[in-house]
Order: C-alpha cells, then sequence, then structure tokens
C-alpha cells in the first residue's frame, strides 16, 4: 500500500531502500547524511536488512562489492570525502559488473570543505571518479519524493545493467523535510535472480568468479568493449530530464537537483518581468541528456546554467549545444546556495549580451 | 594389447588423485613456491569434508590472485588489501555459506591492516588463511610488513632496518588478542610433516565455521624462491633458520583462548 509520510531527504532515501529490498547496507558516518545509517540501523534492522556502522568507507565499498557479488541488494551512502576514499572500490566494481546503489550526499569541498550543501562532486560522479574507462548510471533528486523514487529506480536500474548506480544529492536535500508517498513496489517483481552470483558451485554448473582481472590486453579490451557497448545501450535507453515553459522560451536555464529548484524560482520572478525563460533539468546526469539540449538550441537565444560549483555541467550543457548559442555560467561554491534574484540578475547578463 | 605406459600404471599404487575442487590448469607459481602446495590442500579439505557446494573464496591482488583459476569452487577476487572486507560482505550475506580469504603479507599486515584487524574483532565468521612469505612476490620482490631485519629485498637493497622500516609485524600475535578470534595458528608447509598439520589446520578451520565460532586465522610461513633470490631447497632452509625464530609455528590461540608461551614453544 503506499502511503505518505513528511520526512527528511536522507530519511526517504533510507526508507525507500528497506521498501526496494534492500538486503545489505554497509556504511560510515559523515555529515550531512549520516541519518540515512542511523534510520537503517533502526528501521532497517528491525524489518530483516543487515546494516552495518563498518571502519571506513573502504571496508563498505569492498563489503559492497562481496555482497553483491554473492547476489544481494546493496547499497552505501556517504559525502564527498567518503565517497572519494570509495573510488578505487567503485572502479573494481564497475569493472566486475555488479549492480548495487551508492548515495552521495555532495557537501562543499575540496579538502575537508564545509558540511554545507555542494553540487562539487559532478565531474567525480559524471565522469569516472575512479581508474579506468567507466560509469557510474548517476540520478540526480531535486525533490524529498525523488530522493525515495530514485532508489527503487536506481535498483532497478543496477540491476538491469548490471551496473553501479549513484544517487547525487546535496546536503540541503538530505536535511530538509518535505511530503513524500512511498508508492507500491512489488520486491519480488523486481528482485530478479543472479544466476551469476558466487552463492557456492553445484555440480551442474562451472564457478561463478567475480573478477576486475583480466591480465591479457586482448583479454582486457573484449572485457572494455562489452561495457563501452553496455554504456551506449544505457545512452539509448535511459537518458531523463525534466522540462519547464520551453514552448515559448528565448532563453533556457540549466540546472541539476537543488540548484533546478532555485532556477523554478528565478524563471517564476523572470516571467513577471516578461522574460520567456524555460528550464531543462537533466535527472540522470549519466547519460546526459545532449539531444533535448541541442534540439531547443535552434530555439532559443541563449542559455544559463546554474550550478552550485565553479563550473562542471557546464562543460557537458556546451557539448550539447555545440556553439549554436551563448552558454553562460552561474555558480556558487564552498556550501553557498545561489538566490532566484542573484540568477534573474545574471540572466539579464545574459539577454544584454545576446541582444547587441 | 597393453602397452607400456599401461602397464606401468597398472603396476603403480595411487598416493593422490586431484581432487574435484581443483581444476585441471598448470599453476603459474614459481618451482617450489608455498602457493601451490597451500591451494592444493585446502581444495583436499573442502572436497573431503564435502563443501564445494557450500565454500566460497576471496583472492585478493597478489601471487595468488588468480588462485580462482584453479580452485573449482565460486570465487571473488578482492581489491589489494581488501579481502576480509569482501568476505563480511559475502558471509554476512550468505551466513550458511563458508567462506575464506587467501592473503599475502602485503595484503593482509600493510594495505588491509584496518581490515584485517576490524574482521577479526568482529568475529566475523570465516576463515583467513594467511601467506607469509616476508616478501611481495607479485610486485617483484620489494619489502612486505613481515621482512625480517636485515632481510634484503629491492626495496631494502641494505636490509631491512628498524630506524627506517620498523620491525616485522607479528600481526598473528596482534589478532591472537582480539576476543573475535576462535582459532589462531601459525603452519607452515615446507616439509610433508609441516603439511599434515596444516591440513588438520584448515580442517578444524573449517569445523568452526560450520559451528559459528568466530574468526579463525592460519598463518602459514611460507617462502618465495624468487623474490628471495634461492633455490626452493635453500628457501625451504632460510624459512626454518630465519623465519621460525621470529614467526614460531605453533598454536596462538585454541578454543578462544590464547595458549600460553610455553605450551607454544614445547610444540
Ligand atoms: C592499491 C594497490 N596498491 C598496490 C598494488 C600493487 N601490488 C599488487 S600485489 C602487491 C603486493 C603483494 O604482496 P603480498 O600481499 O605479500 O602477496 P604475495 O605476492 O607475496 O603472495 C602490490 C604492492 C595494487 N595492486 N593495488
Ligand atoms: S614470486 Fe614468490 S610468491 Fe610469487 S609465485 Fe613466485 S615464488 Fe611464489
Ligand atoms: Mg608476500
Amino acid at each position: 500500500m503506499s502511503e505518505v509520510r513528511l520526512m527528511k531527504g536522507n530519511e526517504a532515501a533510507a526508507e525507500a531502500a528497506i521498501r526496494a529490498g534492500c538486503d545489505c547496507y554497509f556504511g560510515y558516518p559523515i555529515t550531512p547524511q549520516s541519518e540515512i545509517i542511523e534510520y537503517l540501523s533502526d528501521q532497517g534492522r528491525k524489518r530483516g536488512m543487515i546494516v552495518m556502522q563498518v571502519e571506513s568507507e573502504v571496508a563498505a565499498i569492498n563489503m559492497i562489492y562481496g555482497a553483491a557479488g554473492a547476489g544481494a541488494r546493496a547499497m552505501s551512502s556517504s559525502s564527498s570525502p567518503g565517497i572519494s576514499l570509495m573510488q578505487e572500490g567503485i572502479s573494481y566494481i564497475a569493472c566486475a559488473e555488479l549492480p548495487c546503489l551508492l548515495i552521495n550526499i555532495n557537501r562543499g569541498g575540496p579538502g575537508l570543505g564545509t558540511i554545507q550543501p555542494s553540487q562539487g562532486d559532478y565531474f567525480q560522479a559524471v565522469k569516472g571518479g575512479g581508474h579506468g574507462d567507466y560509469h557510474l548510471i548517476v540520478l540526480a533528486p531535486a525533490s524529498v519524493q525523488e530522493m525515495a523514487d530514485f532508489v527503487y529506480l536506481g535498483f532497478d536500474l543496477a540491476d538491469k545493467y548490471r551496473n553501479p548506480v549513484m544517487i547525487l544529492a546535496d546536503g540541503a536535500l538530505g536535511q530538509m523535510m518535505e511530503r513524500v508517498e512511498f508508492k507500491d513496489y512489488n520486491i519480488s517483481e523486481h528482485k530478479l535472480p543472479k544466476q551469476w552470483a558466487t552463492t557456492g558451485k553445484t555440480p551442474d554448473r562451472e564457478p561463478n568468479i567475480i573478477t576486475s582481472l583480466h591480465i591479457q590486453s586482448e583479454e582486457m579490451e573484449k572485457i572494455n568493449l562489452r561495457l563501452q557497448q553496455k554504456y551506449r545501450t544505457i545512452e539509448q535507453n535511459e537518458v531523463r530530464y525534466e522540462l519547464l515553459n520551453t514552448n515559448d522560451a528565448e532563453y533556457l536555464f540549466v540546472a541539476f537537483g537543488l540548484s533546478a529548484r532555485i532556477c523554478q524560482k528565478a524563471m517564476d520572478i523572470a516571467r513577471t518581468e516578461n522574460i520567456k525563460v524555460g528550464l531543462l533539468r537533466p535527472i540522470t546526469l549519466y547519460p546526459y541528456p545532449y539531444k533535448i539540449l541541442n534540439q531547443l538550441a535552434s530555439k532559443i537565444k541563449g542559455v544559463l546554467v546554474v550550478e552550485m560549483n565553479a563550473g562542471q555541467m557546464v562543460e557537458d550543457v556546451k557539448l550539447g549545444i555545440e556553439g549554436k548559442v551563448p552558454v553562460d555560467f552561474y555558480g556558487r561554491m564552498g556550501g553557498i546556495v545561489p538566490t532566484p534574484e542573484e540568477i534573474v540578475l545574471k540572466l539579464k547578463e545574459l539577454i544584454q549580451k545576446t541582444s547587441k | 594389447m597393453l602397452n607400456r605406459d599401461d602397464l606401468m600404471l597398472e603396476e603403480m599404487e595411487v598416493v593422490w588423485e586431484k581432487p574435484e575442487t581443483l581444476t585441471d590448469v598448470k599453476m603459474h607459481y614459481c618451482p617450489g613456491c608455498g602457493h601451490g602446495v597451500i591451494h592444493k590442500i585446502l581444495m583436499e579439505v573442502v572436497q573431503e569434508l564435502n563443501i564445494q557446494d557450500k565454500t566460497i573464496g576471496v583472492a585478493p591482488v597478489g601471487c595468488s590472485v588468480l588462485a580462482y583459476h584453479y580452485m573449482n569452487i565460486d570465487m571473488q577476487e578482492a581489491a589489494h588489501g581488501r579481502a576480509t572486507a569482501v568476505a563480511t560482505g559475502i558471509k554476512r550475506f550468505l551466513p550458511d555459506k563458508l567462506v575464506f580469504t587467501y592473503q599475502g603479507d602485503g595484503d593482509l599486515a600493510a594495505i588491509g591492516t584496518a581490515e584485517t584487524i576490524h574482521a577479526c574483532n568482529r568475529g566475523e565468521n570465516f576463515l583467513i588463511i594467511f601467506i607469509n612469505n616476508a616478501i611481495y612476490g607479485m610486485t617483484g620482490g620489494q619489502m612486505a610488513p613481515t621482512s625480517l631485519l636485515g632481510m634484503v629485498t629491492s626495496t631494502t637493497p641494505e636490509g631491512r632496518e628498524v630506524k627506517t622500516q620498523g620491525f616485522p609485524f607479528k600481526i598473528t600475535e596482534v589478532v591472537a588478542q582480539l576476543p573475535g578470534t576462535y582459532y589462531v595458528t601459525r603452519q607452515s608447509v615446507h616439509t610433508a610433516n609441516a603439511v599434515r598439520h596444516f591440513k588438520k589446520a584448515v580442517e578444524k578451520a573449517f569445523r568452526y565455521q560450520m559451528e559459528n565460532k568466530g574468526t579463525c586465522l592460519i598463518e602459514i610461513v611460507s617462502n618465495c624462491p624468487s623474490g628471495w633470490k634461492m633455490t626452493p631447497v635453500q628457501a625451504n632452509k632460510w624459512l626454518e633458520e630465519n623465519m621460525f625464530p621470529y614467526f614460531p609455528p605453533g598454536d596462538l590461540k585454541v578454543d578462544g583462548k590464547i595458549v600460553e608461551k610455553k605450551t607454544q614453544q614445547q610444540k
């Protein structure tokens, strides 16, 4: 039965994980996401999940590797410094093609930085982070509702493609309280048997081996080609985005997560001043919605990308726009959240530039 | 008509048959290396206890990273140092399976020290096989945390010295102190007699795991003829003369109780 509750984003993600049939959670506390491990340590354990606070994020990600390799729905969560520690393990998981869900509640960096919200881990999440040619599927929620919904979606995509999935949110989304509806989700319909998992070799089959080691170059290239093939399929099938007011738009905001929520407000303000601006909100950061950007480029005069970083996603926007119209950037860093008013001012600058 | 080979076979007594738990693949280990013997004994025990369908192995980076080519069981390769974390993930999810790790000294006692100690401290109910060859075999003979003082390796060309490299790490003594460990023993496989003792230890450890007793760790004081730059015979002699005084074989913890030093030496 579906159920409506008022919750923090972190708690909503944790509750969704339980309802999605997550078997194992391994993690290490870090602000601003500790509510996830706290909620699971209480509710998750009571409802049959294996929930462990372990010695480090390095250990946690390798426990995920082990559990996922044994067929579990496995999940971990952390915030920026902890996600950095996990990168070697994530690369192994990507190569061994193990499904799992990771949540990064992004805080301001670099270094120990600040516990305030940031989107500074975009490159790390989308472009690789660890070593080698691999991709995570990256989902960017913009509400507490999506913090929950993307947990179900994340597990399903991970299983479908045998690929790690990351939810990239930020401290504000993790901490803010909103109404959230937990929809019906039939675990047995979604959790399919994993014939490849290491569950003990029975006489009727060959041993199941989970590995990322392929010493022969030819073999390693084959694995890479197979991974690349998979990424092309994911790029074909799984691009998700939201469009707002783009039908009559002359200008376009592009922003994800919390920045998109703020751009929505900025859009409302601008529209009261008769500025025709729309919003494209990428939901999957990988695969990225290049195509729709390119299509929109032929209808608009300019793009303003808004991020809580020094300008990371803006590079992907430029790839999508292919130089057809000017692309400007507005960003705040260090845990500072831009205001709608600042964004409108920046938009007006862009309008002036493009109408000269 | 029988040919000569058949005749020979008929006349000979079969003293050893490859168990089903070993694949029919030639091992890549250097001549005289302990890894091959340890693999065989481990898999013989898995066969004899009839637990092939329940056993899951974890082989981290090190010379034995390809153990899954030789062991005919389900296995996971692990990142360097993370074997006990990977094993924790497997065992926690599948508590009725029998899980073991197979780790070198670099893996277990340097890069993976935190994972080793915390797995043992949680009393993770699996078996840790720890191959102490006092060197990094896979990467070409650099110093290991267990390299002896004065030992020449490619990164201690003048011999290991305390001032820069610290002391050889007796991590087995450390984990024996942790309440989570149930059976901790130091063995070797350099003589037929030692192999028999080692096999008994492996049998015991698997049985303890079936009884949910907690972490069992078997250290094998082993060799690395290539890294040590010795013939296999020289290596085994060097092992007895140099490794044993610092890493004395024997049980360190039995039935969850520390074995007093005296009885350990008597063995
Ligand atoms: C993160 C990381 N650092 C370094 C290495 C390189 N490396 C591979 S095996 C190894 C040491 C292996 O020594 P040991 O664990 O004692 O196993 P042995 O080969 O002696 O059996 C090193 C340093 C690696 N694979 N990964
Ligand atoms: S390098 Fe050393 S440990 Fe590795 S196979 Fe050769 S002898 Fe054995
Ligand atoms: Mg070694």
